[in-house]
């Protein structure tokens, strides 16, 4: 059952014609949510691209620039502190993505095998992590001392394994047909062999979508480098809080010198390069929430 | 059973990593919640610092600032039942009544989109449209009218954070009305409209009985998680209405113990909300068990 993907048909012949009234109405409220989503895009694009001396003129934001430019993107990514926080993002969110991933995947298919030794308490234990998380202040502590404060691994080790999207795969390992498992037994398989050769490939539906859900978390994680790490070492996200949001000067690592406030444009285009990502792995996933691989998930 | 018990043997290696972790970061990190009772020594460490018993409790349940960040977290939480918990079923409503699927498509896949632009991005797009010199106020300063102080202002906080909720997870919400609207059967619309039921009609007594337990459900355990309103959202926006509008239990939490390092007593406030937090959701699911719907865990 995917969600609302009600078969393309036209009106049944049983329902009556809408009013003008209502379609109307109907109308007015579709595009309503359309712009509401991506004027706020539209609008940091475009002052991201205009001049300071335009963005200044029209009071802080442009609409649609009159003489695009691309220096605010040239100005971020010389080799400045924008540079560096992208570098850190995105290499914390391959390297967190596919060992979380490692890690999610092998624990649900354990977990998804009927009669394994010990299966039921792991996954009472893991669920009840889900009721009772251990709290923020226990947390950083044992980060702390575990010696990993100022490390990359802060960023990825305490969130390695999602109960959520552990949840999701075990459930559809578990929808696998029971006679793929031996048959591919009667072969000799053991289940390694089972894992890589006849679960994984008919799962990659499930591990995409899981796949993109951590990237994404990781990505857009700011508050554990906040918490873990020294501002040099800061991801994408934390750079442009500080920046944007608190409003702080652009103090750059390398030269060590300019801690006035970053003009507009330069702002808005750190803020452009934070949400690219997003918008190009977002078709992706966008493609199969329609396979139903969430549906099946929220409601079990 | 010799093959059942190698088999056996391959799973367990295959759960060890994953096992490791929660064991480590979750139920290691749990035992940390001792610190609660004891009053935290930077020198002498988790273990070394010496005990106070229920004394943080004691100076927590004293303390003023504490009870309003309880209180304000129960008051972002009531207003976001409110006036976010409606939207995504009548955003859900509108998308299924559409017959035309590429716009219903394309609708969903923008209004799903704002879910995954993280709380930094988010705040900031909130501050380019409504803030100083924004979208909103340079508009209404061009047509020479009063602009309007809403990013710093403490008592437009509320309507703003909720506003923002419902920007950013009112479409995503919309999936698992979607999903219990996609099964009523189609056949019972048919024959109400065929017994003269039009579409006031049909809504009240077909489409609204199918979907009642996914409601009930959601609302239930909405219930049960009052003392978690969104902790990075106010964490960003705190510095700029300050705590009497934003402070919640979590930041209460982060702003005692990590920033003002006096760890014992945040991780008190912060088992309270976990404790109660747990008690909650638990009994949640026990009323929706007892009202026959499924729960988030069985």
């Amino acid at each position: 059952m995917s969600a609302g993907t009600r078969a393309p048909a036209a009106r049944p012949g049983w329902m009556e014609k809408p009013r003008p009234v209502t379609q109307g109405a109907k109308a007015v409220a579709l595009v309503a949510v359309v712009l509401l989503v991506c004027v706020p895009f539209l609008v940091i694009v475009s002052t991201s691209l205009a001049s300071t001396d335009e963005v200044v003129a029209n009071g802080g934001w442009v609409l649609w620039p009159t003489e695009p430019s691309l220096d605010a993107y040239r100005d971020i990514l010389d080799g400045g502190i924008v540079t560096h926080a992208l570098g850190v993002s995105a290499g914390v969110t391959v390297v967190g993505t596919l060992l979380s991933l490692a890690c999610t995947v092998t624990l649900a298919y354990a977990l998804s095998r009927p009669g394994v030794f010990g299966g039921r308490p792991v996954l009472l234990l893991v669920l009840f992590t889900f009721l009772f998380p251990p709290g923020m202040i226990p947390s950083f502590l044992l980060v702390k001392e575990l010696g990993l404060l100022d490390s990359y691994a802060s960023l990825v080790l305490p969130v390695l394994v999602n109960v959520f999207n552990l949840v999701v795969l075990r459930g559809f390992f578990q929808g696998i047909p029971e006679e793929l498992y031996e048959a591919a037994r009667l072969d000799g398989a053991g289940d390694w062999r089972v894992l890589f050769s006849v679960v994984l490939p008919l799962s990659k539906a499930a591990l995409a979508v899981v796949g993109l859900f951590y990237a994404v978390a990781y990505w857009n994680s700011w508050f554990y480098a906040s918490l873990y790490l020294e501002s040099d070492h800061w991801p994408l996200q934390q750079v442009l809080r500080t920046y944007v949001i608190a409003g702080s000067g652009l103090t750059d690592a390398t030269t060590g010198e300019g801690t006035v406030t970053a003009p507009q444009t330069v702002q808005m285009a750190v803020l452009v390069i934070a949400t690219v990502p997003i918008l190009l792995v977002y078709p992706f996933l966008q493609k199969y929430f329609t396979k139903g691989v969430l549906t099946g998930a929220v409601k079990s | 059973m010799e093959r059942k018990r190698f088999q056996s043997r391959a799973l367990l290696l295959l759960m060890l990593p994953g096992l490791a972790y929660f064991l480590l970061f979750h139920y290691g990190a749990l035992v940390g919640n001792v610190i609660a009772f004891k009053e935290y020594v930077p020198f002498d460490g988790l273990w070394g610092s010496p005990w106070v018993r229920l004394g943080n409790f004691q100076r927590m349940f004293e303390d003023g600032a504490f009870w309003d960040s309880v209180l304000n977290t129960v008051w972002i939480a009531v207003l976001q039942l409110v006036f976010f918990f409606p939207v995504p079923l009548a955003l859900a409503l509108l998308l299924h009544s559409l017959t035309w699927s590429t716009v219903r498509r394309f609708v969903q896949s923008v209004a799903y989109l704002p879910h995954f632009i993280s709380w930094v991005i988010v705040v900031a797009l909130f501050q380019q449209v409504l803030g100083d010199t924004g979208l909103l106020n340079s508009s209404l300063d061009g047509m020479g009218l009063h602009t309007v102080d809403i990013i710093g202002d403490p008592d437009a906080f509320r309507p703003l954070v909720v506003a923002q909720v419902i920007w950013k997870d009112a479409g995503w919400g919309t999936i698992i009305f979607l999903a219990a609207l996609a099964q009523v059967d189609e056949q019972q619309y048919e024959a109400a409209a065929i017994d003269g039921a039009g579409p006031w009609r049909r809504f009240w007594h077909v489409t609204l009985p199918a979907i009642r337990p996914v409601i009930v459900l959601l609302l239930i355990m909405r219930l049960g998680e009052i003392l978690s309103v969104g902790f990075e959202q106010m964490l960003l926006q705190r510095d700029a209405v300050g705590p009497e509008a934003a402070e919640i239990i979590d930041t209460f939490v982060y702003y005692q113990g990590i920033v003002g390092g006096d760890y014992g007593f945040a991780a008190a406030a912060g088992l309270f909300k976990g404790v109660i937090g747990a008690l909650l959701v638990y009994a949640a699911n026990k009323v929706a068990h007892r009202l026959g719907e499924q729960g988030v865990y069985k």
